[in-house]
Order: C-alpha cells, then structure tokens, then sequence
C-alpha cells in the first residue's frame, strides 16, 4: 500500500529540528532508540538560532544566593500563575544540569573572573541567571546539538515538510510529508512522534519570527486529536525594530536592558517609573511591551512609532563586545549607530505560550504516542514566560520528551498505516493545483492585518468577534487558492499548506482571547482590565471534536502545599 | 538626513534581473520592484514572490543576518540577501541576483548545498581531555567564540577557488570547515587532534591563502588568518619538522 511512496521507518520521529527536537532526537538515540528527525529548513536554520539573550538556569555562578526555588518562584509569577506548577518545578531544577551538558558538548559560553559560566540579568529573573554568549546564544546551543546529533547518529530529513500525521487508531503511528526540492511525497512510519515545530508568529504583521513559525506541529497535533491548552497567550516581545518599513519586528534583545539599556518616550522621560517603579526596564515583558504600545498610542511616541532604547551611556567597546549583532543590525539595517545614540524599539510578535497540552514528566499529549516540547507544548510559562526561559525549556523538555517517546516505542507494537488516510493527504496537497482562486500570499497579508489589528497586544470582545468572522471569510478563499507553476521547489505550493495550520491556529487563539474575560499576563482585555481569581484558576483547552472546534474550561492543576508556602514566603 | 531616506528619494522602482530555472537551464528574468526605505534584496525577492512569480524559490530564515540561508551573488559578489542593502546598488541599472556558483543548481536561487553536511560529518566531534576541570578563562574562549560565529551561509565556499574553480570539492573540506576544525582544536579543553584529517582527507594543503574567504565572510571572521593559517602550522608541525620526522622514524611510528 505504501509501495507508491517513499517511506522510512523510525522507532521516534522527531518533527521540528530547533533546541527541543534536536535535544529530543539527541536523547531518544541515546535510549536506545531509531531516530529519524524531519525539518522544514536546512539543518542548523531553526529559528532557535535567532535567540539571543541567554538560557535561564540556577547555576549561582554570579549570584550565589539563587537556586531552583528562586528560579521557579520567578516562572510562575511571571506566568501569573497559570502555568503547571510541575513543569515550572522540573525546569528550574533540571535547566543547570543541561546547561553544563551543553558545555560538556563542546559549547562556549562567556565566563566569569573566575573561569565558571557568566550569567546577566533578564526581565522577571530575581538574580543574574542567563548563561549566554555575547548576543548570539542561540546559535551557539543550536550549534552544539546539531554537531553532537549528526556525531551520534540521526537521521536527519532536511526540507521535508509533515502535512498530516497517521494514526492506527487512537495512537500515532506515522507521518505524510513532502519534500520541498522535488515535491515528491514520502510517508514516515514511527512507534512515536515528538513534534517540536516552534510557534505561530508568522500570522501576525509585526513578527520577530521567520516563515516557518505557522503553526503547524500545534495544527498537525489538534487534527489528530490532541488537546490544546491556553492558546490566548501570545507574547508580544517589547523590542522590535520599527524602522525602516522591511526590518520592522526584527528583534532587538533584552540584554539590551539586561546590559543596563533605558527606556524613554519622545519628551525624554523614562516612563517605565509609571509602570513598574521596582523593575523599570527588567519589569516582565508583559508590562514593558504594554507601556511602549501605551506611550505611542498616547502620543509620546518616536518619529517611526515606538519608544527610544538607549545602551550608549556604556563604554562603546563593551557595548560592540556584548551586543555585538545589534550592533550590526542597526549600523548596517537603520544607519543607526547604538554606542552613540538611542534605537526605536516597539512591540513585535514573539512567542506563544498557549499550544500542545503535554503531561509535565512525559511531555506527552492527550494522543497516544505523541509527544511534543519547546515552545509548541504549553504548560510552563502560564500567561507570560521570562527572557531566558525558553532555550531552558527547549533543553529540560526537549530531553524529557526524547525520552519519554524512546520508552513508549519499545513497549508500543507496532502500528498500521492506513492508505485511505495517506490517500486524503495526498489528494489535499494536490487540489491547489487545479484551482483557479487566488494566491495564498494575498490571503496571508489579510489573516496578518486581521491578527495584527484584531487579536493584538490590548483586546475586546468587538475586536475579537470582527476577528473570528474575518478567520470564517479565508477559510473559503484558502479552499480555492490556485498555484502557479510545478511542485518542484514552489514556495507558493509550500504557503498554501502552511496558511491552513495558520487559520486554524489563529482560529483556536481568537476562540480562547473571547473565553477569557479577564486581563492576565500577556492577554489583556479592554474590556475586563482585571485579573479575575475566577478565571486565575481556569485553563482554556482546545480540541478537535469531529471537524468541529471546541473550547471548555479545566481547573488549573493546584500547586501542592511545600511549594505555596515557598511562593509565599519569596512574595 | 541619512544615507537610507536620499536613496529612496532618488527611486521609487528597480529592476532586479533574476536567474530562473533548474538543471537543465534557464535564463534571468527581469521584474521592476516598488522600493521603500531601507529595503534588502531578499524583501525585493518576496515582494516578487507576492506580486509576480509565486513560484520563485528562495531559501531564507531569519531575515536578520543569523542563520544564512539567503546567501546568493547580488551583481556578481556573494552575498546574503537580508544584508544586502537595496540603496548600497546602483539602482539606475538592473540588479543581477543569481545562484552560488559553487553547488549544484536545484531551481532559481536554491542550490544543492548538502555535500557541506556530508564534509561536517567527517570532523571528529569537540572530546574533552580526560577528567578536565570545567573552568576556562575568558581571554582563551574569546580567541574560539570568533570561529563560533559561523552561520554556515557557506559564501566562503562559493568564492574558494580550490571548490568554484577546482571543483575539488571530494578532496577539500573548504573555509567553512577548517574554521569549524580551528574552533575545535583551540578550544581550551578538546583533548583530540586533527591535524592527520586535515592534511589527508580535507585538503588542507590546496589553500593558497588568497583571503578570498575572509573578504566575504558577514560574520567578519578573519578566516585565513585566525583560522586556516594556525591550523596549517599545526600540520606542518606535525607532519614536516625535521625534528619530530626524525624522532617517529626512530620510535617506528
């Protein structure tokens, strides 16, 4: 039956080849498991390789006072509480001994004096907890796993594309994907999938991320099955570039405040004083991001819209050596020279803390065989996550999860694949082809406007319904989306599918911002400006119930009695 | 006023002449493009993409100079297109964007770069020398953190000679990799050598020390001579003293 296809048999497939896949691909080999690791881009591509800051660990190299306790206090405040405390405590355990790992894998971070890991300080974080490298950290870690997977024996699918998974009844068996040189389909049989594909910020205009952030482990995951958790939170970092028009959501780091860097609005005052007098800068980028958006829209706002970010009081040579690709970016990007004088920074899309419910000690989802870790899983961050926590949690999870997936594939029998459900896939990435609408980028520029203008930083229930009767209007103009040219190399072709995980998503978000009717983290509401304790302890979940989107309430998981009284005393 | 709102004063169009086609041929197309204020040859490409040919390919990631997927020749020098600013061409005339020159065409401006991953499998992954203590002084890790900075864009491999001219690419590992090696061998706690895999399987020895490599490197890595030229050394010290030959011949290794 799968004689027409391609096909490639693994005990674990991993989908996504960022920190978490490869972390997870790394530990899966390591169990003892055949790993095949499927990624849309070039190995070592993955949008990890833009984080820049640093990792969050406890490592008390710097601050000798922090450990885990401190490290998981700051998490679920920052997170306002919404996040699995039990995520929030493995994390903050387990990140230092993967950190160290890295380091053992041929990773360089800077040191301190005395030849240990350095670490800067970051938004939300109580001590100087970010291990990092200069501005570049992410590349350094992507680096690193990448070498130590290829040394160790993956498999690695480059440019192959996952349009649908397989299943064999309630379980996960496989996979449908395409490959972007030659279009040709190819089908992956596993006993266990980890999808580590990263998030959806290529649905809003002003995005830090790059075209693969659609969405589409968290689309793959919700059509077979899987619950999704919490999906309103998305995380608008508060620098961004705005200027010129073609770089306009580019990030500009924290460590830029992190490093000492000052906000001001126009008239030259520092306003975070008004917002979040303890903090200022370092306050969490929730409250940041919502007090540049408030500057501006208030008239006190920068010549191109945004506020000014200032690190040129610091020695020149020390700002080139720890900032040194914003250095570039605005000396080569914005004709903008940062040792001296100020950067226009403003809000830009990047991170969504919603995405696939995972159990916290297994990162499985709700679907057998399924697994899922980085920023695709939901759980930790809760409604906002710190700078720092997400190269972290790709390492604790991705590893969890590799785990977890090599365990199940050597007690899982093996599955059948099902040529009816290998037929529908194949059928639905060929029908473009033969239709005569329009081209899938125009519909992508309006789900953008929709999301930017609609589902953004400030929210209300107008604005959120115009929203869900926007998604409505695509999903018929998607249907009929026409294609020019073959399916060799065709980054048209590519969109049309990547644009149906973008709406679904997008759909599931815009669902769970309605529900909420309160302000919390990273979702605040115009119209419900308050936290609300009710809804404090409510998680939004998402699923699939045959075709239709569903969305009900489940009670947060609630914090066991040491650890309150240890966020009670930290107050 | 800067550089960036004269140019776009001077223009509102170009004209990007673009190579389209796959193996088996092609030809480059023009197409006039709207500009906007600090705009980069990639946002031409996609503003193409949008408007005009949907089915152009491109590779590109991050668009913020980090990864390296978007490198091609923009009139004739390799570059990375999110880089490369619109104002910084002569926009009175057509602006060529073709392939790297030194990998197999798959279509448009995508080529065939997986023989570069083939090469990194070769190097014998970062091994710490035996019950090291994890300390490293920050002078020692800077020296290695330059060759950390590699996006593998591989623009050096598109300009070595050795690979674009030579086409030695079975015998050769190329720039990209002698700084990959470099940043192994000088870290401070690697404790394995590579010098035998240098000279014999990645043809060390073929490097002219042009600095072809260096002059195209975003990253500003001196290549050539932080990189390749040490590591040259290494071999000869290795492989050519008179001393060491001497003293192996008489220990029969």
């Amino acid at each position: 039956m799968t004689a027409n296809y391609e096909t490639h048999e693994h005990d674990v497939l991993i989908i996504g080849a960022g920190g978490a896949g490869l972390r997870a691909a790394i530990e899966a080999l390591a169990n003892g498991a055949r790993v095949g690791l499927v990624c849309k881009s070039l190995l070592g591509k993955a949008h990890t390789v833009m984080a820049e800051g640093g990792i969050a660990a406890a490592m008390a190299n710097v601050d000798k006072a922090d450990d885990w306790r401190t490290h998981f206090c700051d998490t679920m405040r920052g997170g306002k509480f919404l996040n699995n405390w039990r995520m929030a405590q493995l994390h903050a355990q387990e990140a230092p001994e993967r950190v160290r790992e890295l380091e053992q894998w041929g990773a360089l971070f800077d040191r301190t004096e005395s030849g240990d890991i350095l670490q800067r300080a970051f938004g939300g974080h109580s001590f100087k907890r970010l291990c990092h490298v200069g501005d570049r950290t992410g590349l350094e870690m992507i680096r690193t796993l990448q070498d130590r997977g290829v040394q160790q024996g993956i498999d690695v699918y480059m440019e192959c594309t996952v349009t649908r998974l397989l299943k064999d009844g309630d379980r996960v068996v496989g996979a449908f994907a395409y490959w972007r040189e030659t279009g040709r389909f190819v089908v992956f049989k596993a006993k266990a999938i980890v999808i580590a594909t990263g998030g959806i910020g290529k649905a809003w205009k002003v995005t830090s991320n790059s075209w693969e952030y659609t969405a589409d482990g968290m689309a793959l995951a919700y059509e077979a099955g899987a619950d999704l958790l919490d999906m309103e939170f998305v995380q608008f970092h508060p620098t961004g570039m705005v200027w010129p028009p073609g770089v306009q959501g580019l990030l500009v780091t924290e460590a830029v405040r992190g490093e000492g860097g000052i906000l001001r609005n126009k008239n030259g005052e520092r306003f975070m004083e008004k917002h979040d007098p303890k903090r200022m800068e370092l306050s969490t980028r929730d409250v940041v991001a919502r007090a540049i958006y408030t500057e501006v829209r208030e008239g006190r706002g920068t010549p191109h819209g945004g506020a000014y970010l200032d690190i040129s009081h610091k020695p020149g040579e020390y700002v080139k050596k720890k900032l040194p690709s914003m250095y570039h970016q605005f000396k080569e990007l914005a004709d903008v020279d940062i040792t001296a004088g100020p950067m226009e920074v403003g809000p830009t899309c990047h991170y969504m803390m919603g995405g696939i419910r995972v159990d916290a000690e297994t990162a499985q989802s709700t679907v057998p065989g399924l697994y899922a870790a980085g920023e695709a899983a939901a759980g930790l961050h809760g409604a906002n996550r710190l700078g720092g926590n997400s190269l972290s949690d790709l390492l604790v999870f991705g590893k969890r999860a590799g785990k977890a997936a090599a365990e199940y594939a050597k007690n899982a029998p093996s599955g059948a694949l099902d040529s009816t459900q290998i037929e529908t896939a194949e059928r639905e990435m060929l029908a473009p082809f033969e239709h005569k609408g329009e081209y899938p980028y125009e519909i992508h520029r309006d789900l953008q406007e929709t999301m930017q203008s609609l589902v953004g930083i400030f929210r209300n229930e107008e604005d959120l319904r115009k929203a869900l009767e926007h998604l409505e209007q695509f999903k018929p103009r998607l249907a009929q989306v026409r294609i020019d040219g073959s399916r060799m190399f065709n980054p048209g072709w590519h969109l049309t599918r990547d644009m149906r995980s973008m709406l679904l998503i997008s759909e599931a978000v815009t669902r769970s911002a309605l529900a909420r009717q309160e302000s919390r983290g990273a979702h605040s509401r115009i119209d419900y400006p308050k936290l609300d304790d009710a809804w404090g302890k409510k998680n939004n979940i998402i699923s699939n119930q045959s075709g239709t989107m569903n969305l009900r309430q489940e009670p947060v998981r609630e914090v066991p009695e040491d650890l309150q009284k240890l966020l009670a005393e930290t107050k | 006023m800067s550089t960036l709102e004269n140019n776009a004063a001077m223009f509102d169009e170009a004209t990007l002449r673009v190579y389209r086609g796959g193996p088996e041929g092609g030809e480059p197309v023009d197409y006039k493009v709207p500009l906007a204020p600090g705009m980069v040859v990639l946002d031409a490409l996609h503003s193409i993409q949008a408007h005009q040919a949907p089915d152009l390919a491109v590779r590109w990631n991050c668009k913020a100079a980090k990864c390296g997927s978007c490198s091609a020749e923009v009139n004739g020098r390799p570059r990375l297109t999110c880089k490369t600013r619109m104002d910084s061409l002569p926009l009175n005339e057509p602006i060529t964007v073709s392939p790297l020159k030194s990998f197999p065409l798959i279509k448009d401006l995508v080529t065939d770069v997986s023989w570069n991953y083939k090469v990194n499998k070769k190097i014998p992954a970062f091994t710490p020398k035996p019950g090291v203590e994890w300390k490293m002084d920050q002078r020692d890790v800077d020296r290695v953190q330059e060759f950390r900075k590699c996006i593998e864009c591989f623009l050096c491999q598109n300009v070595c000679h050795v690979l674009r001219d030579h086409a030695k690419h079975e015998s050769f590992g190329g720039p990209r990799f002698f700084v990959r090696v470099a940043g192994l061998e000088m870290h401070p706690l690697d404790g394995v050598s590579r010098t035998k895999l240098l000279k014999d399987e990645m043809g060390l020895g073929y490097c002219n020390i042009t600095k072809c490599c260096t002059e195209v490197c975003p990253e500003e890595i001196r290549i050539t001579d932080n990189a390749i030229i040490p590591l040259k050394e290494r071999v000869v010290d290795e492989f050519y003293d008179p001393v060491m030959m001497l003293v192996r011949k008489i220990r029969g290794a």
